[in-house]
């Protein structure tokens, strides 16, 4: 885990193509909304919705592998099941280990 | 006609999709950087792109935005993107306007959920510009080839109310030429679908002016407006000379030489004419490529009528035969006419009922008034088809009693004011002329033009025909009545007939017309001469009222009775080749008397 890249390079390669000028307002976006969205999964996983965790979880996951965040997404996709397997510890662990690669991911991007 | 209609054209557009569209794609998507980069690579890829948050909002916006194409994320928060596709596609209505689903979802069963609630496809992120431009151009395509399918359905849909439209107003006008004249008779039973005409079938039936009937069985070659278009001269010509006094063979030739004009190679009328005379008690008919026809007798015997002429329009007028099958009938037989649908019916196997088929109905019957029915159940359940087919006519004539067969005024007298009341003419037919021309339609058509003669039309044809075929037959064929009054004798007096009209040198009929006016009404002076050897009246008179209930035993003398009857006065001159009546009449309906 430790030896895979936090973002895929051939991936940031294709959206600062796409992006154009936009690319770094993307970035910001994508900063944002993903700090947005972990604030919402720990407010669920204090309510033990695993419902909305699940959801959540799943969106966020959308959003990593179209940014390269490949590591990421594939945290994200673990906490989606275990949200959807209503695993409520597990899934504490696990947004715990998302917190951790998502600061990561933030420092790779804002290094850029 | 108007409107082009070319679905090559609209197909052909497809095949040039090297040239990209640009499409109005609505996208929903609430993952803000997933949009972002979603509508980027949208706009890179040429296309015009609206925005919305959620699926609520798609569903609002369809409408305004009127997409080509719609991208919707799978899962939305308010209206999910399953739920918003469902709705979309009730929307769009007959439209297709494709969804493509946009998912992170990797199971299988998840992305099958996508198709059923009505995706066309889905796109699977990371997004990828290779991919998602194929799959626009794939669905661009699709919905086009919808587009343009629904435009030919609704033209083609459009095309056959026109054409339905067009057939109706076309009978309208069809109608009004070829109204159904006689066939309401009680002896005539006909079945012919109301569009037969479309069909190339034709069915006319008309009173003579002095009596008895002519109906005609016609069936075009080919189908819809071509195979009809043909049958209005038909049908004007028919009614026409019908009403003017002309007989079958007249009608014939007249019908040949048109369609012949008229037709182009390869196109003609299958025909067959049938000529009731019940006072004489015959039947003249002829047919010209139709199934058999039939003559079914009270007695139970049965007699075909197989065509031995080509069918009408085919040959110029000089080889066209007008020649006619002569039977001496009584009340109660019948004739059947048919085209070859009848015949060519076929049952599921497709096999064809054919023309044993008929001859085994026909043998089965106890009364030939059951002919119809027997035929008509017949073809219904062999087809298998509760409805006879469309090119299907049959048609039968019963031989009515006498009485029914009196000419009878359906028109109310013409107003004609106007028209020569006061002349006399003369009117003589010479030589080889007496074998091919009848003199009776002229000399109806000069009485006619006298002010309310025509509401005598009946009678007046029938005292110069009475006149003319005594003066043709008797006086200048020298043909004696006798013969008539047994079967062999009946066929020998027409091939006598035949015989002695190809050798006319040197006799006439003359006919001197005169007419004066009286208030009301007015005096008809006819004066009948020819040069034949002279005929005993007196003689034929005593003997015709004593064999005069057998009908058409001794037509000779019948009509004799009848010239008694209708004249004021009556004298036979000379040897009885100079017959001279006054007819006195005064205007109304033929049948107030």
């Amino acid at each position: 885990m430790i030896d895979q890249p936090h973002l895929d390079e051939a991936a940031l390669a294709e959206l600062r193509d796409v992006m154009e000028d936009d690319f770094g307002v993307l970035v910001d976006t994508f900063l944002a909304d993903s700090r947005a969205r972990l604030r919402h999964l720990h407010q669920v996983l204090e309510q033990e919705d695993s419902d909305q965790l699940a959801k959540t979880a799943h969106s966020f996951k959308g959003s990593c592998i179209n940014m390269g965040a490949t590591h990421l997404s594939e945290l994200c996709a673990q906490l989606e099941r275990a949200g959807k397997a209503a695993d409520l510890s597990a899934a504490a662990r696990l947004l715990d280990g998302v917190e951790a690669e998502f600061a990561e991911v933030a420092s790779c991007f804002e290094q850029l | 006609m108007s409107g082009e209609f070319s679905p090559s054209q609209t197909l052909n557009s497809f095949s040039g999709s090297a040239e990209p569209s640009r499409l109005r794609i609505l996208v929903a998507e609430d993952n803000k950087p997933d949009r972002m980069i979603l509508c980027a690579l949208l706009q890179k890829l040429g296309h015009e792109v609206f925005e919305v948050f959620d699926g609520t909002a798609a569903v609002d916006q369809f409408h305004e935005v009127d997409p080509d194409i719609v991208l919707l994320d799978a899962m939305m928060p308010e209206l999910d993107g399953l739920s918003a596709a469902r709705q979309i596609k009730s929307m769009a209505g007959e439209r297709l306007v494709p969804v493509i689903f946009l998912t992170a979802l990797t199971d299988p069963k998840e992305l099958a959920r996508c198709l059923e609630a009505g995706g066309d496809d889905f796109l699977i992120k990371p997004f990828n510009r290779v991919i998602l431009d194929a799959k626009l151009n794939a669905l661009d395509r699709m919905r086009r080839l919808h587009q343009a399918l629904a435009e030919q359905v609704d033209q083609v849909r459009q095309k056959n109310e026109q054409m339905l439209a067009e057939q109706k107003t076309a009978r309208r006008v069809f109608d009004n030429i070829a109204h159904t004249g006689s066939l309401d008779s009680p002896n005539i039973r006909y079945h012919a679908s109301p569009m037969s005409v479309f069909n190339g079938d034709v069915l006319f039936a008309a009173t003579r002016p002095g009596g008895g009937s002519l109906v005609f069985l016609g069936d075009f070659t080919g189908h819809g407006l071509p195979a009809a278009i043909g049958a209005m001269p038909v049908a004007e010509i028919f009614y026409g000379m019908v009403g003017q006094g002309f007989g079958a063979a007249a009608i014939l030739r007249e019908i040949n030489a048109k369609l012949r004009r008229i037709l182009p190679v390869g196109m003609f009328c299958c025909g067959a004419m049938l000529e009731t005379d019940s006072r004489q008690g015959l039947v003249r008919a002829w047919n010209g490529g139709l199934p058999d026809a039939w003559l079914l007798r009270g007695s139970g015997e049965r007699v075909a009528i197989p065509s031995r002429n080509l069918p009408l329009g085919v040959q110029n007028a000089e080889n066209f035969s007008t020649s006619m099958v002569v039977f001496q009938v009584t009340p109660g037989d019948h004739v059947l006419l048919m085209t070859d649908g009848f015949p060519e019916s076929a049952n599921e196997q497709g096999e064809l009922l054919g023309e044993s088929g008929v001859r085994q109905v026909l043998a089965g019957l106890s009364s030939p008034s059951d002919a119809f029915d027997a035929l008509m159940h017949r073809v219904r359940e062999f087809t298998g088809q509760p409805e006879a087919a469309d090119d299907l006519t049959l048609c039968c004539v019963a031989i009515p009693e006498l009485e029914q067969a009196r000419p009878s005024a359906r028109k109310p007298p013409d107003a004609e004011p106007i028209g020569p009341a006061d002349w006399q003419c003369v009117y003589e037919i010479r030589e080889r002329t007496l074998s091919e021309f009848n003199p009776l339609p002229l000399l109806l058509h000069i009485c006619m033009e006298v002010p309310g003669l025509r509401s005598r039309s009946g009678e007046v044809y029938t005292l110069l025909s009475e006149l003319y075929n005594n003066a043709l037959e008797h006086g200048v064929l020298a043909l004696s009545s006798d013969w008539k009054s047994s079967p062999r004798g009946f066929a020998l007096y027409y091939e006598e007939r035949q015989r002695r009209l190809s050798d006319t040198d040197g006799h006439f009929i003359r006919f001197s017309l005169s007419h004066e006016s009286r208030d009301p009404g007015g005096r008809l002076r006819v004066i009948c001469e020819d040069s034949g050897a002279g005929f005993d009246f007196a003689e034929h008179s005593a003997r015709a009222s004593k064999t005069r209930s057998i009908p058409g035993s001794s037509y000779a003398g019948r009509g004799l009775e009848l010239l008694r009857r209708m004249a004021t006065h009556f004298h036979v001159h000379g040897e009885g080749n100079r017959v001279e009546i006054v007819y006195d009449w005064q205007p109304g309906r033929e049948d107030d008397d």
